[in-house]
């Protein structure tokens, strides 16, 4: 049995390097020099390199770097410019975002400012690498489920920080920049909207959460058990199905009555990945705009059971 | 359809670990052995004590239910059955069935010459149930300490045994455990979306090769871990959120007992910078 136990790969064959499927005209070349790495070859490709920037490559990461840049200076700001409290403190500091009373205004740079324009180029950052990540598949003549994966991902982020703000009325309700604070935030978000364990969208995302660590579980740990019969070599199998693909595909019928195919379980993998923002994103989206305190809304609905009698009757905070 | 058109030829014996030849048959298109016997009795009769547990409950509501442990002043004793003793039971089934579940899909395994990947990654996530329902709370003294069987009241055990360190997030092993949760659900994305943009290319194009996915992914961030390792990745990953999960908890209370926040003052209070005080 010890053979079948594909765990780091063994023996590499060394390539010559390749450089990519020639792209099509019109197209900036790719940079770097692709060199081996034999460390990374015993667990994946052992090929680093070579990379497309192109334009809008080099757009997406100039303004994520301003946007960093913008977070760490504001931080190194708030220890009086002290490298040393700056690394000691660095998980605690924080950009926070312009105080309630600034409603959807442009704020001063001081109050909130610095947030407004650090998120706007994060936003510009993220939705310039969607676009080429996009492009990069048209380019090779792919499918663009790589971008509409990652859009999922950036509607959470724009929830997060843009249309749950938009709709509360003020840039305060956002997420502020920093390790700790933004944990701070989301334990503070959870406690004053009643607890999101009790949001029927949260449990679904959380559900997504764990069922893509279950799912990627199975499917990797399935493909590397039947990697002895060219397993890993999944659009082969999906196009010609092989011994692999069938013994993959019996082992889970012979264990819990069903079974995906080769490409089935990759469109169960992108949908469960991709739900887990998306409902998350819904959750988020109704927090404090549609519902007030998931816990009341759970009790109301017959989902949580209520407290006893024993104390006197629930008041929600909000309406105090 | 229960037994698909090339199946047939798959559908030999051996491969058992205990029973020979005894159970060694398949009923519709489940495989049965030695485990599937164990593993129906432990979660027929698991399932049962749940259901039994809840008619003398409170409510037949699906999301209220639940099947709470004993008391903590019970400690490690077996308790009455309406007063945790149910909850005990179950916990033995619901592990017994775990466990067996593991040992048959190894006995799949070996009858069809794969790898023992799936049960040994199952075994992590058995791992992580057993640390939360038995190390845990032997390691704290009472089987009180287990979380409840119902959908709502493991929620709400979630989030107060969460608030007794004050803040869980603060916790790094819970860091860990959460950012290995996100990176798999990304990779399982990126994974699942590569494999389907090159078997369903733009229109009026061919099929895709393994080449078009490295150059993709080298295109777009320098790098491409290849088919194989893609699996081995995603399975780390996915394994490490769970074995994560478990370490944050089993040092919750056997190890740590004030709030999370405070566990970080060690790092504020490293002696290259200890002498300044924080401004």
């Amino acid at each position: 049995m010890a053979e079948y136990q594909n765990i780091f790969t063994q023996v590499q064959v060394v390539a010559p390097l390749h450089d990519g499927i020639a792209l099509p005209r019109g197209n900036a070349p790719r940079s770097g020099q692709p060199f081996l790495w034999h460390l990374l070859g015993r667990f994946g490709n052992a090929q680093i390199g070579p990379i497309y920037l192109g334009s809008l490559g080099v757009a997406s990461l100039i303004f994520g770097l301003l946007a960093f840049w913008i977070m760490g200076f504001n931080m190194l700001a708030s220890v009086n410019w002290d490298p040393i409290q700056f690394v000691r403190q660095l998980f605690w500091l924080s950009l926070e975002p312009p105080s309630a009373a600034n409603g959807l205004g442009l704020a001063p740079l001081n109050e909130g400012g610095w947030w407004q324009i650090a998120g706007l180029f994060l936003t510009i950052s993220l939705l310039l690498w969607w676009t080429r990540m996009y492009r990069r598949a048209r380019e090779l003549g792919m499918g663009t489920h790589v971008a509409w994966a990652f859009a999922a991902a950036i509607w959470l982020y724009l929830v997060l920080g843009f249309f749950r703000p938009l709709l509360q009325g003020h840039w305060g309700e956002a997420v502020p920049f920093g390790i700790f604070p933004h944990l701070d935030w989301t334990a503070a978000f959870s406690i004053r909207y009643g607890n999101l364990f009790y949001n029927p969208f949260h449990m679904l995302s959380i559900a997504f959460l764990y069922g893509s660590a279950l799912l990627f579980a199975m499917h990797g740990a399935t493909i590397l058990a039947v990697s002895r019969y060219g397993g890993e070599r999944e659009i082969e199998q999906i196009v010609d199905r092989g011994t692999a693909s069938e013994r993959a595909a019996l082992f889970w019928r012979w264990t819990m009555g069903f079974n995906a195919t080769m490409e089935s379980i990759h469109r169960y993998a992108w949908w469960f990945a991709v739900l887990c923002p998306l409902t998350g994103g819904i959750g988020i989206l109704l927090t404090g705009t549609v519902v007030d305190n998931w816990f009341l809304w759970a009790v109301k609905h017959g989902v949580a059971p209520g407290y006893p009698a024993i104390v006197p009757a629930v008041v929600d905070p909000a309406g105090l | 359809m229960a037994v698909l058109n090339f199946e047939r030829k798959y559908r030999v014996r051996g491969g058992t670990l205990v029973g020979g030849d005894l159970f060694d048959f398949w009923v519709g298109p489940f495989y049965v052995g030695f485990f599937g016997v164990t593993t129906i009795f432990f979660a027929a009769l698991g399932t049962m004590l749940i259901l039994w547990g809840a008619s003398q409950g409170p409510t037949w509501n699906l999301w209220q239910i639940s099947i709470a442990p004993p008391d903590l002043s019970y400690g490690l004793a077996l308790a009455p059955l309406m007063e945790g003793g149910l909850w005990q039971l179950i916990t033995v089934c619901a592990i017994g069935a775990f466990v067996s579940w593991a040992l048959r899909e190894v006995e799949i395994c070996r009858k069809l010459g794969i790898g023992l990947h799936v049960p040994f990654a199952f075994s992590v996530a058995i791992f992580a149930y057993v640390t939360l329902v038995v190390i845990r709370p032997v390691l704290l003294g009472a089987w009180g300490h287990g979380f409840p069987y119902g959908i709502i009241s493991h929620l709400d055990w979630v989030s107060n045994t969460g608030y007794q360190y004050l803040h869980f997030h603060y916790n790094p092993a819970h860091m860990l455990a959460v950012s290995f949760f996100f990176a798999t659900a990304l990779a399982l994305s990126l994974h699942g979306a590569l494999v389907l943009s090159s078997v369903n290319p733009a229109k009026g194009e061919t099929v895709r090769s393994p080449e078009h996915e490295d150059t993709f992914f080298r295109d777009a961030i320098g790098y491409s871990v290849g088919t194989l390792g893609i699996h081995r990745l995603g399975l780390f990953l996915a394994l490490s959120a769970a074995f994560w999960s478990a370490v944050c908890i089993v040092i919750s209370g056997p190890f740590w007992t004030r709030g999370w926040p405070e566990w970080w003052g060690w790092w504020l209070n490293l002696p290259i910078w200890s002498q300044w005080p924080l401004n």
